[in-house]
């Protein structure tokens, strides 16, 4: 036990060092690369996210369409019916479930993605603004941040979005992010709405993170050498922070990234499963799961049809954000 | 680490003119460094309560911070109000619809009854207070037997006292059951308590030991198995959790029932046995995600302090292995437990939501989606003020643990 220990140490202190002639990001990816699960998790990802996306192409089917030959709703994996074959089975509507899968997958995903980018940048933008302007800027945000720590997610969250996504007039998204993601998700206007309306409620709640992070980096960064030097050479606000502050307060912002991927995905299905997410003909795994529940007593392979994907994805991201912590901070893999 | 050497009487001394950190000042600290997880240099076993305040600073530390919270939850009552407002159709036109003796004007004098016909500010105060007010005198039309009203003249309002308020410790009627909102909380609350509390002893008392040996073994298998399913339990969601549980073992296996708190008998006499059964898969469920926690916290401190140097000298001395795992080492690693088990106290009665929707669990997470569904705007509000109450005192006793744990932190 000991001698192991002792290598590691050994093994890693070269690569802890500042000023290397090694690039820390070619060190970094390195290091990721060792890490299995992560890039066993990296593959399989790549493989869901191909797959929501060349949906059409894959499945025969179109998303909402009913089999109306079929004998028994909802039937089992492998049903044979008058419109061909279904790989997982059919809905208890009639409607092909793999196809759904795929399509859910697309939605679930594109949410995630869209929240986690646009909170993060958010997030990163306030934090660092915080932290290397201080003062009242300082104190307002983190007034702010610590008063929405104070409200109570799921419950509010609920509320929130059982109220934005019922009332059709009560929040406008901006018009780009409505063809934004209508385009991605090929999804009529009023679903696309949907969508859009769920990204912008998550992202409210989840630009927290990153900013407390990105404020504690600023926060300490501001007062090194370096940043001294680039105000005597007459540097900019602006570039001090975009090109120094915020690249150098990066890598627990991406780890944080990794792990709320994985945390969006699985709120946004909470909500899709209580009942207030995005609402039925539009698939997600959670609203999937929850119609599956009333026929899981007589039929229980259906909620491991939409609970298997979700599970691993959520597994994916959470085994990526380990790899990159592991690989980002050598201190924190002992 | 040399405050740790004095004695208490220099301790206090030294905290009067040292700059010593404050709660918020260490959590600052923390994250500037980019750690999630307190780091203490306090290292004598033992000296757990023995700060450098006084009782008396504590006293007005928690009441400073008790005062603070109370603007926070003004303004999350404001929103939550305006959020609830917001919401399309209002709980007349829900309760009444299809219903074809309801003509509008029935629906009107409802929504009289209830002040939805109000403007928002007048609505907020009324139900902050449980005073409405209206113009002109309509003492006649307005007093009903829970609304006292009476007309001022000079001022030509007439006011209302419904009884209640939330400054009057009732916080407002439910429109569903007529009851004061408190009184419906508390009816549910033991249920959730029983939830919650069985279910945090249950994940300490698996996620602690579980760390302390995936510390103790690391490297080894059993580190790996443990850290691998700490991820897992971490990432599963918990209502498909909950959904495998009950197929398994209440449909497949049929041992255990599949939701409720008790069985549906004629008398509903306590069955202790019959509780414990139907308690157990929700304990289940809601215990997966603290228990990858605690024992993920527990591993990163137990390596903290296993190569400090009190352990090595401990070890030096030829103390056995597991006192010193578990005399010295543990308990210094159960510090940066403590501080966190108040966040995690509110994780596990926010995840109560969840988990009392899908085992029909009769406790405040369901009152409070059902509330939601039916429009019960007092209902609502009151739920969601009592959260952000309980968020707030969870991270008030975090950062009163900092304090009572490491006495370099002030309380001022």
């Amino acid at each position: 036990m000991a001698s192991t220990a002792a290598t590691v140490s050994l093994k890693q202190k070269p690569e802890n060092e500042e000023g290397e002639a090694q690039g820390q990001w070619s060190v970094v990816a390195r290091r990721f690369r060792r890490h299995r699960m992560a890039m066993i998790s990296l593959v399989v990802l790549m493989i869901i996210l191909l797959m929501s996306f060349l949906a059409p192409y894959i499945t025969p089917y179109a998303r909402d369409t009913i089999d109306v030959t079929a004998p028994v709703r909802p039937a089992p994996p492998g049903v044979v019916t008058d419109a061909g074959r279904h790989l997982l089975g059919i809905d208890h509507l009639g409607r092909d479930l793999f196809t759904r899968l795929l399509y859910a997958g697309r939605i679930s995903l594109t949410i995630a993605i869209f929240v986690v980018a646009i909170s993060e940048t958010l997030g990163v933008m306030i934090g660092a603004a915080a932290g290397y302007f201080g003062g009242f800027t300082d104190a307002a945000v983190s007034r702010v941040i610590e008063f929405m720590l104070a409200i109570p997610l799921l419950p509010i969250l609920l509320i929130v979005s059982a109220i934005l996504l019922k009332g059709d007039d009560i929040l406008r998204p901006p018009e780009f992010l409505n063809r934004i993601i209508g385009a991605v998700l090929l999804t009529p206007a009023r679903e696309t709405r949907q969508v859009v309306v769920m990204i912008m409620i998550l992202v409210v709640f989840s630009w927290l993170g990153a900013a407390r992070l990105m404020r504690g980096m600023a926060l300490s960064l501001r007062s090194r050498e370096f940043v001294e030097a680039l105000r005597a050479q007459g540097a900019s606000e602006g570039r001090i922070i975009f090109r120094h502050i915020i690249p150098n307060g990066i890598a627990p912002i991406l780890v944080n990234a990794s792990l709320a991927l994985g945390g969006i995905i699985i709120l946004e299905s909470a909500l899709s499963f209580l009942g207030v997410g995005i609402q039925d003909p539009t698939p997600t795994w959670g609203n999937m799961l929850a119609q599956s529940r009333s026929y899981m007593f007589t039929n229980p392979w259906l909620p491991l049809v939409p609970g298997i994907p979700l599970v691993i994805v959520s597994l994916c991201f959470n085994f990526i954000g380990d790899g990159l912590r592991d690989a980002l901070d050598p201190r924190l893999k002992r | 680490m040399d405050i740790a050497g004095l004695s208490t009487g220099q301790m206090s001394h030294a905290c009067a003119v040292r700059t010593c950190y404050t709660p918020e000042n260490a959590r600052e600290k923390r994250e500037a460094a980019g750690v999630s997880l307190p780091r203490f240099t306090l290292l004598v076993p033992g000296n757990f309560s023995r700060g450098c305040h006084s009782v008396q600073l504590m006293l007005r530390y928690i009441i400073r911070r008790l005062l603070q919270a109370i603007p926070t939850l003004l303004g999350v009552s404001v929103i939550t109000f305006l959020l609830v407002s917001a919401a399309p159709g209002d709980p007349v036109s829900l309760r009444t619809f299809g219903d074809p003796r309801m003509t509008e004007e029935t629906k009107d004098i409802l929504r009289r009854q209830l002040g939805l016909d109000q403007p928002l500010p007048l609505q907020y105060i009324a139900w902050f207070t449980g005073l409405s007010i209206r113009g002109g005198d309509q003492v006649a039309g307005m007093t009903t037997p829970s609304n006292n009203c009476g007309y001022v003249g000079n001022l030509n309002v007439t006011v209302c006292d419904s009884g209640g308020g939330i400054i009057r410790g009732d916080m407002g009627t439910s429109i569903d059951t007529k009851q004061p909102v408190w009184q419906r909380m508390v009816e549910r609350m033991p249920a959730t308590l029983q939830l919650g509390i069985t279910s945090l002893i249950v994940s300490l008392l698996i996620g602690v030991p579980l760390g302390v040996i995936s510390a103790v073994y690391r490297g080894s298998w059993v580190d790996n198995l443990i850290r691998f399913f700490s991820v897992v339990f971490r990432s599963v969601p918990v209502y498909w959790m909950a959904l495998m549980l009950i197929l398994i073992f209440a449909v497949w296996l049929g041992w255990l029932p599949s939701g409720g708190r008790q069985t549906v008998s004629l008398n509903m006499s306590f069955d202790l046995w019959d509780r414990v059964q139907h308690m157990i898969l929700p304990v289940l469920v809601l215990s997966f995600g603290p228990i990858a926690y605690f024992s993920r916290i527990m591993r990163t401190e137990t390596l903290e302090v296993i190569h400090t140097d009190y352990i090595r000298t401990a070890k030096a001395k030829g103390l056995a292995p597991n006192s010193v795992w578990f005399l010295h080492a543990l308990r210094n690693a159960l510090i940066p437990l403590m501080t966190v088990l108040g966040p995690a106290i509110v994780g596990v009665l926010a995840g109560a939501v969840v988990t009392e929707t899908i085992f029909a669990w009769p406790g405040l997470g369901r009152l409070t989606i059902n509330a939601v569904y039916q429009q019960d705007y007092p209902m609502v509000l009151g739920s969601g003020i009592f959260f952000a109450a309980l968020t707030i005192l969870g991270y008030l006793l975090t950062d009163i643990f900092y304090a009572l744990v490491d006495p370099r932190v002030r309380l001022s």
